[in-house]
């Protein structure tokens, strides 16, 4: 399978990463050299084979349902591009 | 998550919809988020209290910071499994956390972890019963669940504080939500909101969510379509985020009409989201088609699937309490109420509790009487809930006992049931103290007859020509005895001396 | 002073105990090699000189006092991935420009925990992403080895090359890495040095910028097989904040190393042999092959039929999981924030700007293959696949196969600006050939010098373990390392 430009720009957009007509050219060419290489996965049967859900063989730890966090929204914000009043400034969003 | 559409319901003519061209169906399925009671959320142990300072209950793993990893809160998963078993569902002992992905400021990770391929639960039934109707019957229905998943909740944006800038509060991201997605069972907004009052009403009785849909601890969306009676199902509009049952059924009502002018103006429907208005009471599109949504949900790398036994879900199944419809069974068939009479006291587990604890030992039916023609009504009045009633279970049921006694009427039972409204103590007691006693001594009852119809004998001769006016004597007999004397015991005596038979 | 740099781990450790050196005088030979080689080198891209002479002399105190831990006042650099409180970390990128995390990672802080001594963050490949560290936003790292005659600069492999750089240039005494698809061991590889890349599970995830998660594993990259054992145990631990992390004794590594492997059963996948490998490289590991028959080891050779497909299936399953685990880089509670005209303009601006070409490639393809229609032909059959390239080793360990002895690398180290692997991403992928089976698998391997090739340059054999069998590994390695010996970078720089 091999992807045209219109694909690579509909992805681009789907992960919210601009890119104009020139690199929209360039991924299309990196991304259709990886799709090519990938190919050959359909030379392998994998009738009947279970995907790989963990690479560990272990059954999921759970917590006890305690309040062990939060209060700290210093921390939270310490790092925020806009932020006032410990809340996150964004460009307003229109619903 | 879409559900997959298998008609289960014969069409009923009294549920249609007239329009110019014909009768309509509508056809509805709903997804209720149900946000779940736990103290800590979902995936990190940040507190799940409503109403906290702006960022405060939020940890690194809320935020997304980076390196961040969730770690799954047992409770939430006890919840989803008794939430599963209130509907009579199949619980799966394994299911999987998927990620949902997509971009918006109070979603930190850029992706919801939700269940997408395997939820939690699986099929199940919520039985509504619609009505009551003008001949106060009740019509009982079998709404179909499609499944119940767990997922986190998003944080908030708020618009209104800065006139470039949007502000964002992740107080609530990661809090932990069962949705529950109905199959497309329904064929009426009174349907809609009966599924709804009695989801609401299991989750309250199993303790897995508040149901607070005024805080947002249930949202619905609301999934609509109309098709000619018995046809192929329509294209579906869905209707996000209502938080009110009474705006469901004004929502649903509207979207259906708006279908159904559509159609018959010979146009299609489009396949959208749709909000509803309640102010102008419409529905209005929410997203453009352009945007639309590629989730590209995949097993989320950082959760080991969730198994759990068939030996914890039968532990959980033992804890979990008397439901309502069970209850119902129960009052109806075994205490012998009616259909509505139970209804009342299913509608809140706290009116169930309170009954069981009059009719402990008594008299149901009477029981169910006082509590719903007086002290429901009280509380009403006074927009009081029954746990904080000032009456107390034992009080009603002293009363109730004073009654079927006899050593009270009906009538001083409800100047009694005042007293300790107003004043609280022992129901006999006060009775003894105040000498609220009925009389029953028939020579009492005898001089007071025999004293009315001495002063009265133009009446008592005419009442024997007119016996319905025995009535107006048992009426002064009682006056007279200040209302304690044994009605039945007044009739029988004022029957007798007047000589009617 | 210059020697103190020259000791190992397991050296200092000695001397530091004795009391013959000091913490604050190896730590500060160490930010003096680094301030003359870092200009040159770029191994380090953030110097925390202050913090490590405060954490030295806290460790003298407490080695003055008979307390001191496993690690008491080692000076260590960590790879720009862990999360160090209040210190730059961003995993080499510019779109988490400034961010100092209010936060430790897990292992870093079980090393603290031990003693030791931060030196700085490492350079590295943008978030882990290739295999020759020339993705950072902080340029490539310079391997320390060149080839013989020659000055043309190499690259130290990736993307731990940082860690690998710094710990054959003697810039620290040993390094913290990870290896998502080979980026402890093919690093290791290419600069003479020691990398392990644990079992998955065995070191906590939690502190750690993700990467893909299911492959991410973190591991020690030291100067020998000793010091490899120790880091390893001290970076180990049950985190109950990772559920992937399990729930295991770590035993100690060091002591396995110098136990006798007669009898032990070494398996030799003949898959391995790829057309157009280094004649060099196959002369290497058919050296291994006698090292380990003259210790009295069992050689078998032994079939693992799905490894061609570990690659493709690679580059399948990483980019998905890549794609969606770097969503959070959206500038709106950390990091770089390119303003736009709406929030949606914000985050691809920023995005567009923050990552760099490699690490949006791999975004792009990850969501592609994600997306609807492409799940069930892209994602979900690389996972079959995974399934099948795991069941191989299971079936060679089911056997009785000990371990599994490999090349580590397809070549040795090659030149800063490769045309050829400019021009077409795959080739650049092919490094990771003989790696990346092992975390489609989730196993453990080493990567261990084993000799030099004709141009002088350090190439490496690579032993894949039993799940959780890291002793296993240090036993069997040492057989190479008592026949290669050590190898040692002139220094130009
Ligand atoms: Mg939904
Ligand atoms: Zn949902």
């Amino acid at each position: 399978m091999s992807v045209d430009i219109d694909t690579v720009k509909r992805v681009a957009k789907l992960a919210h990463i601009a890119v104009d007509d020139d690199r929209a050219a360039q991924l299309q060419h990196d991304l259709n050299a990886i799709l090519g290489f990938v190919e050959q996965l359909n030379e392998v049967d994998v009738e009947n084979v279970l995907p790989m859900t963990s690479a560990v063989d272990i059954t999921a730890r759970q917590r006890t349902d305690v309040v062990t966090d939060g209060n700290k929204a210093d921390d939270i914000i310490a790092n925020a591009p806009a932020s006032e009043d410990n809340y996150f400034m964004v460009p307003k969003v229109l619903e | 998550m879409t559900p997959v559409l298998v008609d289960t319901r014969t069409p009923e003519p009294k549920r249609f919809i007239a329009g110019a061209t014909g009768d309509w169906e509508v056809i509805i399925g709903l997804e209720v988020h149900a946000q779940v009671t736990s103290k800590a959320k979902l995936f990190s142990g940040a507190s799940t209290k409503f109403g906290a300072e702006a960022n405060s209950n939020v940890s690194l793993v809320d935020a997304a910071m980076p390196g961040m990893l969730p770690v799954i809160n047992e409770e939430c998963v006890a919840q989803a499994v008794r939430t599963g078993l209130g509907m009579k569902a199949k619980i799966n002992l394994r299911s999987v956390f998927d990620r949902k992905n997509y971009f918006y400021p109070d979603l930190p990770q850029g992706y919801q972890i939700s269940q997408f391929k395997d939820p939690i639960v699986g099929e199940g039934i919520v039985n509504i019963s619609v009505g009551p109707d003008k001949k106060g019957n009740f019509e009982e229905v079998e709404i179909g669940v499609e499944r119940l998943h767990l997922e986190q909740d998003a944080g908030k944006s708020m618009h209104d504080q800065h006139p470039t800038m949007s502000f964002v509060d992740l107080n609530r991201t990661g809090i932990a939500l069962m949705e529950v997605v109905s199959k497309p069972d329904m064929r009426s907004s009174d349907e809609a909101k009966a599924y709804v009052t009695k989801l609401r009403t299991i989750v309250r009785y199993l303790g897995t969510c508040d149901g607070n849909m005024d805080q947002g601890s249930m949202r619905v969306d609301v999934n609509v379509s109309v098709r000619r009676p018995g046809g192929e199902f329509g294209t579906r509009c869905e209707i996000k985020n209502m938080n009110s049952i009474r705006f469901i059924g004004q929502a649903i009502e509207y979207e259906a009409r708006r279908q159904i002018a559509i159609l018959e103006d010979g146009g299609k429907i489009d396949q959208e989201t749709r909000l509803f208005d309640p102010v102008k009471g419409e529905t209005r599109s929410m997203r453009s088609k352009e945007d639309a949504h590629d989730y590209r949900y995949f097993p989320d790398p950082d959760l080991l699937p969730l198994v759990f036994t068939q030996e914890y879900v039968d532990e959980l199944a033992k804890d979990l309490p008397e439901l309502p419809d069970e209850i119902t069974a129960r009052l109806v068939g075994d205490v012998g109420l009616s259909a509505y009479d139970a209804s009342i006291i299913v509608s809140e587990k706290a009116i169930v509790d309170y009954f069981d604890a009059v009719a402990k030992g008594r008299d149901g039916k009477l029981a169910a009487n006082w509590i719903i023609n007086n002290l429901l009504g009280k509380l009403n009045e006074v927009s009081t809930t029954i746990d904080a009633s000032p009456v107390k279970p034992d009080q009603i049921g002293g009363i109730v006992d004073l009654i079927k006694e006899g050593t009270i009427s009906g009538k001083i039972a409800k100047d009694l049931f005042e007293i300790i409204w107003e004043e609280g103590g022992d129901p006999a007691a006060i009775v003894e103290e105040r000498g609220m006693k009925q009389v029953t001594d028939t020579g009492a009852i005898e001089a007071a007859v025999d004293e009315v119809i001495a002063a009265n004998p133009d009446k008592a001769q005419q009442a024997v020509e007119k016996p319905n006016l025995a009535g107006w004597f048992v009426g002064q007999v009682m006056k007279a005895t200040g209302g304690k004397a044994n009605p039945q015991a007044v009739q029988a005596l004022v029957r007798q001396k007047l000589g009617i038979e | 002073m210059t020697e103190l740099t020259s000791l190992t781990l397991a050296q200092a450790r000695e001397k530091l105990v004795a009391k013959e050196i000091t913490s604050v005088e190896l730590t500060q030979s160490y930010l003096d090699a680094i301030a003359a080689a870092n200009e040159e080198l770029n191994a380090y891209i953030s110097i925390t000189g202050d913090q490590a002479l405060a954490q030295a002399q806290k460790s003298d105190e407490r080695l003055n006092s008979g307390n001191g831990g496993a690690l008491e006042g080692i000076p260590l650099g960590i790879k720009d991935l862990f999360a160090t409180r209040g210190v730059h970390t961003q995993a080499a990128s510019h779109i988490l420009d400034g961010f100092k995390p209010r936060y430790e990672s897990t292992i870093t802080q079980n090393l603290w925990d031990d003693g030791a001594v931060m030196l700085g963050k490492l350079n590295m490949d943008e978030f882990a992403m290739g295999s020759s560290n020339e993705t950072s936003y902080y340029g490539p790292v310079k391997n320390p080895w060149q080839a013989e005659g020659s000055n043309q600069a190499l690259v130290p492999g990736g993307s731990s090359g940082g860690s690998a750089t710094a710990v054959a240039a003697h810039l620290c005494v040993a390094a913290t890495a990870t290896d998502t698809g080979g980026s402890i061991r093919q690093p290791a590889a290419f600069t003479g040095t020691v990398g392990i890349k644990p079992t998955y599970g065995r070191c906590s995830r939690w502190g750690v910028v993700a990467f893909a998660s299911s492959l991410d594993q973190a591991g020690p990259i030291t100067r020998d097989l000793r010091d490899s054992a120790i880091l390893l145990k001290s970076m180990a631990s049950l985190d109950l904040k990772d559920t992937t992390s399990v729930d295991m004794p770590v035993p100690d590594y060091e002591s396995h190393i110098g136990k006798s492997v007669k009898g032990m059963k070494i398996g030799i996948p003949k898959e391995y042999r790829m057309d157009g490998m280094p004649e060099e490289i196959e002369a290497l590991w058919q050296q291994g092959i006698e090292w380990y028959k003259d210790a009295g080891a069992e050689i078998v050779d032994i079939s693992l039929p799905h490894t061609k497909y570990a690659l493709p299936a690679y580059y399948i399953v990483a980019p998905a999981e890549a794609s969606s685990n770097l969503a959070r880089y959206d500038g709106v509670r950390y990091g770089l924030r390119v303003t736009g005209d709406d929030i949606k303009d914000m985050y691809e601006k920023t995005r567009a700007e923050g990552f760099g070409d490699e690490v949006i490639r791999r975004i792009l393809i990850g969501t592609y293959v994600l997306s609807s229609g492409y799940y069930d032909a892209y994602y979900l059959r690389a996972q079959k696949v995974r399934t099948l390239i795991k069941q191989d080793f299971d079936k060679a360990y089911a056997d009785g196969i000990d371990a599994i002895l490999t090349p580590a690398t397809p070549s040795s180290a090659f030149a800063i600006g490769d045309k050829e692997m400019a021009a077409d991403p795959v080739k650049m992928f092919l490094n990771d050939i003989f790696t990346v089976t092992v975390n489609m698998a989730g196993l453990p391997a080493i990567s261990v010098p084993a000799g030099l090739d004709s141009k002088g340059l350090p190439m490496g054999l690579q032993l894949i373990g039993k799940p959780f069998m890291e002793e296993e590994l240090f036993q069997l390695s040492n057989v190479i390392e008592q026949a290669a010996g050590s190898f040692e970078a002139k220094k130009w720089w």
